[in-house]
């Protein structure tokens, strides 16, 4: 089952490219997400590993995972080691300058699962979307808030000199 | 799955021979009734299968997560809290109150759970009462990591390195009335201590609620087990009484039943290191009663928790 979400961010995408890359700030935006600690000793880039949890219905799923694609400043792509199948991808554009297309897919599933695993899917679909969702809009905020008040700062600093 | 306990004597890699489960015959039954009473033992002796760590399939497991997942999120709108305080490696001692009858919600989803935090790669075994493996039909419970109670099966699983699920309170406990639904029971049963203290493992307290009302839970039929014999034939102190679905009137709960759809939630509580919490030569007793306060606030925490029976 693969699912996905989007929004646009009104920040440079380098600027969200270091958000959505830094493995300790990704508890502060993903929604439902409970653990995401590097496993190993690369923290970020091809073939840095992570333990990961999410919430989805009565259990916290995940495992560990493996960055399989680092095109910085645009892509990032994972699967998983063990745990539920997984792969997920951050894909970033920029629209206009200052401003990035962010992009959250996901697709997930247990192989050899039969009809339960084909009907687990699909009825944690709408979860696991909203979660999406969910963690998009709390970036775009973070981000967004961050940028202003960035701009304040400098503001006032420029008013003081 | 059904109960379980630790504390009882037995051999053959977990079987109990007619001999150690007291059904040699009584010369007051006479001979007609002992020649029955050890056929029958036989019978389900036989059936019981020899506990194997080696049975336990992860792949299995894998594949079965989904349809458990449904069970879990939609018919018992589960929630389990605190797996972060089982350590994340080694062997560990789980000790959980039991409920909800034969059809023990509480078991599958904390087996979801845990399997889904640490990966089925992680070994984890759950001790069953014999009568549950000898089941027809169960036998794919060994293939999640259930083995028959027994001191035994208790230890060889704890030195392979793997997290055991126990329930002390056992079949005495899981089948309380519903009245009693949020007390924890263990009966008097610490054979569970002295595992985890002669094995220096962890204990880990498990706490569920919302398995007793599943159905509503009359009584334990104590009396009733002891004058069908069934307390010597299959190790059962109880026969318990129970009305559920689709029954109605269920008495044994031999077959099963349909649970309602009680809200489970289970909360991990913090590992217990016994030696460094209750000295180099700890009092059995002591860290039973600890253990039972401990168990009994959380369950009445859970169940301040809770508005309506049912639904939680």
């Amino acid at each position: 089952m693969r699912v996905s979400a989007s929004t646009q961010v009104i920040a440079p995408i380098d600027r969200v490219w270091s958000i959505v890359s830094d493995p300790e700030r990704m508890l502060t935006f993903m929604a439902g997400v409970t653990r995401w600690e590097v496993a190993g000793e690369r923290r970020t880039g091809l073939g840095a590993r992570y333990r990961i949890l999410f919430r989805v219905g009565a259990a916290e799923v995940g495992g560990l995972i493996e960055i399989v694609e680092w095109d910085e400043p645009c892509d990032l792509a994972w699967t998983s080691v063990t745990g539920v199948d997984q792969r997920g991808r951050w894909r970033l554009r920029e629209v206009t300058a200052g401003r990035t297309r962010v992009e959250l897919r996901l697709a997930y599933g247990v192989a050899g699962a039969g009809l339960w695993g084909w009907v687990a899917e699909r009825l944690a679909a709408p979860m696991v979307s909203s979660q999406l969702r969910r963690s998009l809009q709390q970036l775009k905020r973070l981000i967004e808030h961050e940028e202003l008040r960035e701009r304040a700062a400098a503001r006032r600093a420029a008013r003081a000199a | 799955m059904a109960s379980t306990r630790v504390d009882s004597a037995s051999s053959r890699n977990g079987h109990v021979s007619p001999e150690e489960a007291g059904l040699v015959a009584e010369p007051s039954r006479g001979p007609l009734l002992s020649r029955v009473v050890r056929g029958l033992a036989g019978q389900i002796t036989s059936r019981i299968p020899r506990a194997d760590l080696d049975e336990r399939d992860p792949d299995f497991i894998r594949e079965r997560l989904p349809l458990m997942w449904l069970l879990a999120s939609i018919w018992y709108r589960g929630d389990v809290r605190g797996l972060g305080n089982i350590p994340d490696s080694g062997p560990v001692l789980l000790v959980g109150n039991h409920s909800g009858g034969n059809m023990i919600p509480d078991t599958a989803i904390f087996t979801l759970a845990f399997s889904t935090f640490f990966g089925v790669e992680r070994r984890f075994y759950q001790l069953a009462h014999n009568l549950v493996l000898a089941m027809p039909g169960l036998g794919s419970l060994r293939k999640f990591g259930t083995v028959a109670a027994s001191q035994a099966n208790a230890r060889k699983a704890l030195e392979s390195g793997a997290a055991l699920l126990v329930y002390p309170g056992g079949d005495y406990e899981v089948h309380r009335p519903s009245w009693l639904r949020n007390q924890v029971d263990f009966g008097g049963r610490k054979g569970f201590i002295r595992l985890a203290l002669e094995q220096d493992v962890p204990i880990v307290p498990v706490v569920a609620i919302g398995g007793q009302e599943t159905a509503l839970f009359l009584t334990r039929g104590e009396r009733l087990a002891h004058l069908l014999l069934v307390d010597r034939l299959f190790r059962l102190k109880v026969l318990p009484i129970s009305i559920a679905l689709p029954w109605g009137l269920n008495v044994g709960d031999m077959l099963g039943h349909i649970p309602l759809p009680a809200k489970i939630t289970i909360e991990t509580l913090p590992a217990i290191n016994l030696r460094e919490e209750f000295g180099p030569d700890p009092d059995v007793d002591e860290i039973y009663d600890h253990l039972i306060r401990l168990m009994q606030d959380t369950l009445d925490a859970l169940a301040s928790e809770r508005r309506l029976p049912v639904l939680g």
